[in-house]
């Protein structure tokens, strides 16, 4: 850097009004529900500061304890589903040919959709009377998916799958196509196939892109929550209650606000954490100059 | 790189196909028939006689004013973003004062807060405002919750200006402003069409904000319509099923036109 002079360019003013705005509606309300948390409040009025009530009676409450577990739950089976299919995926549409560009584009499409229309239509599509499970009996039986707990779990998880795969496979698809090519022109030279080529360069050279894809799956899967309140309500009982739709029920059906607040920065700790640890455990932090390359 | 084909990957890619596939034919073929033919064909089979009777109805049923309300909201929700994050990519990659780069840590921490974990406070704030139920309450936080994912797409682009380019501008005694508009901004072009799209799309799919927010039938978007629908006329299919494809026909026509922006835009997020 030749001219360490502030000549010619922006000041600090230049950030501030996004910064107020931001500020405004992400970070004071993240101060503020820390705050809603230690206090009483019904949506009417002001909030009571009423101590650790909300949390003593949080800990207490099996639902809650559950919903905790079932946000974990769906958070490991949408990783364990999404992340090998979209890992292959990727990898293939990495490649150059025409076909791949088309298929691409229609894998694409789920995403655009709102969670809204996806889970309507899955809703449409998987009705026992009048959807395909009643051509299908072959596969799904009687077909209320819904109405059984292992049912209701998978059709949450699949259709997180559905609607999520195509923005991952574009995560792996990007970094699949920045493997530089030398390596597996040597490992061609060594004699390595298809398969070993994938183990031993495709994979490892995803690592960061494996690290990314994966926090925005956990954050994704320990907040889900449209899905549930349209496909499940929570049920069948409180099966697929979890901790983002607890959260949803406190606050705006029992206008416990509250206890909603006790649950949305539980929510926000368990996904910091989680995130934290994955970044350790994988040496992800480390890598930053790495992958900083802008 | 391979010449020989791999069938095992273009087999899976086939079964992908269907999965994506499958529920999307099922949901166009059902919207062009009436219900007692849906009901007794089946989901798979192909409509007997064709109707546009669904879609007739979805928007004789309120569609027309959601679809007008989510359009106030995203052109609202775009204009903000626009205008507020260009210069604040600016002074991130220009400004290497510490403030500045507080605000850009402050923007990489907002990526990683899900919108649940404030939407009671956001409640109470915009309700002490007055705001509740109005299209403005809804407005205010999507378009700040559209900000930090902006602000990342754009410094990536901004940063991608080559420094000799300001420096000779600098020497010029052009002022930021000038700089600003003369060089920046024509050269980030296709990040400012990434943004607009992406935040287009998240305003135009939003759906726990209105949901928190509004509550009158004037005020309602095309989500709050669609899973108000789903809960009065669930049987309904096919005329469910035709407002979800009406619900999606702008984006899908969004994406034929800028697939590429979208795309790199997307790929920038997670790639980096």
């Amino acid at each position: 850097m030749t001219s360490s002079s502030t000549v010619g360019r922006p000041g600090f003013a230049w950030a501030v009004p996004a910064a107020v705005f931001f500020g405004l509606f992400a970070l004071v309300p993240l101060l503020l529900v820390v705050v809603l948390s230690f206090t009483r409040w019904n949506g009417i009025g002001s909030p009571r500061f009423a101590g650790l009530e909300n949390w003593d009676k949080l800990l207490d409450d099996p639902v809650m304890v559950n919903s905790l577990w079932l946000s974990l739950l769906l958070t490991v089976l949408g990783v364990v589903v999404q992340t090998p299919i979209s890992i292959l995926l990727g990898v293939w549409a990495a490649g150059h040919q025409r076909n791949r560009a088309v298929l691409s584009a229609i894998y694409f499409v789920p995403l655009l959709l709102s969670i809204t229309a996806v889970s309507v239509l899955w809703r449409a599509v998987l009705d026992p009377n009048f959807g395909v499970p009643s051509q299908a009996t072959w596969l799904f039986g009687d077909g209320n998916l819904l109405g059984v707990r292992a049912g209701a779990i998978g059709v949450l998880v699949f259709v997180s799958t559905w609607q999520f795969t195509p923005l991952h496979t574009l995560i792996y698809q990007g970094a699949a196509r920045a493997v530089p090519r030398v390596l597996y022109q040597a490992a061609q030279i060594d004699g390595a196939g298809t398969v070993r080529q994938f183990f031993h360069i495709t994979l490892p050279q995803l690592r960061n892109s494996i690290v990314t894809s994966m926090i925005l799956m956990v954050v994704g899967g320990l907040t889900t929550f449209d899905t549930v309140l349209i496909l499940t309500q929570g049920g069948p009982g409180t099966d697929t209650t979890n901790s983002a739709y607890y959260m949803y029920q406190k606050g705006f059906k029992s206008f416990d606000f509250g206890a909603a607040s006790a649950i949305a920065l539980l929510l926000v700790l368990v996904a910091t954490l989680v995130s934290l640890v994955m970044v350790r455990l994988t040496g992800y932090d480390k890598m930053r100059s790495t992958m900083e390359g802008v | 790189m391979r010449a020989r084909p791999n069938y095992l990957a273009g087999f899976g890619s086939l079964v992908w196909l269907f999965v994506v596939g499958l529920p999307l034919y099922v949901m166009l073929v059902a919207t062009f028939q009436t219900r007692a033919d849906y009901a007794g064909n089946g989901p798979l089979s192909f409509p007997e006689r064709f109707t546009l009777d669904n879609y007739v109805n979805d928007l004789s049923e309120g569609f027309g004013q959601y679809f007008l309300n989510t359009v106030i909201v995203t052109v609202c929700v775009v204009g903000i973003v626009v205008v507020l994050v260009p210069p604040l990519a600016y002074a991130i990659v220009r400004n290497d004062g510490k403030a500045t780069g507080r605000v850009f840590r402050m923007f990489l921490l907002g990526l990683a807060v899900p919108s649940q974990a404030v939407i009671v406070p956001v409640f109470y704030l915009i309700d002490q405002a007055g705001l509740y139920d109005s299209l403005i309450g809804i407005v205010l936080p999507t378009a700040a919750f559209s900000m930090p994912v902006s602000a990342l797409i754009l410094t990536g682009v901004m940063r991608d200006v080559s420094p000799e380019l300001y420096e000779a501008m600098t020497l010029d005694g052009a002022s930021p402003w000038r700089i600003f508009h003369q060089l920046v901004l024509p050269l980030s072009k296709s990040g400012l069409s990434t943004i607009v799209v992406f935040s287009s799309l998240q305003a135009w799919n939003g759906f726990l904000f209105p949901l928190v927010l509004t509550q009158s039938a004037e005020n309602k978007v095309v989500t709050m319509g669609l899973y108000d629908f789903q809960t009065e006329h669930g049987v309904d299919i096919p005329a469910l099923l035709a407002a979800v494809v009406l619900s999606m026909l702008p984006v899908l026509l969004v994406y034929l036109f800028a697939r590429r922006a979208l795309v790199q835009g997307l790929m920038g997020v997670g790639g980096k």
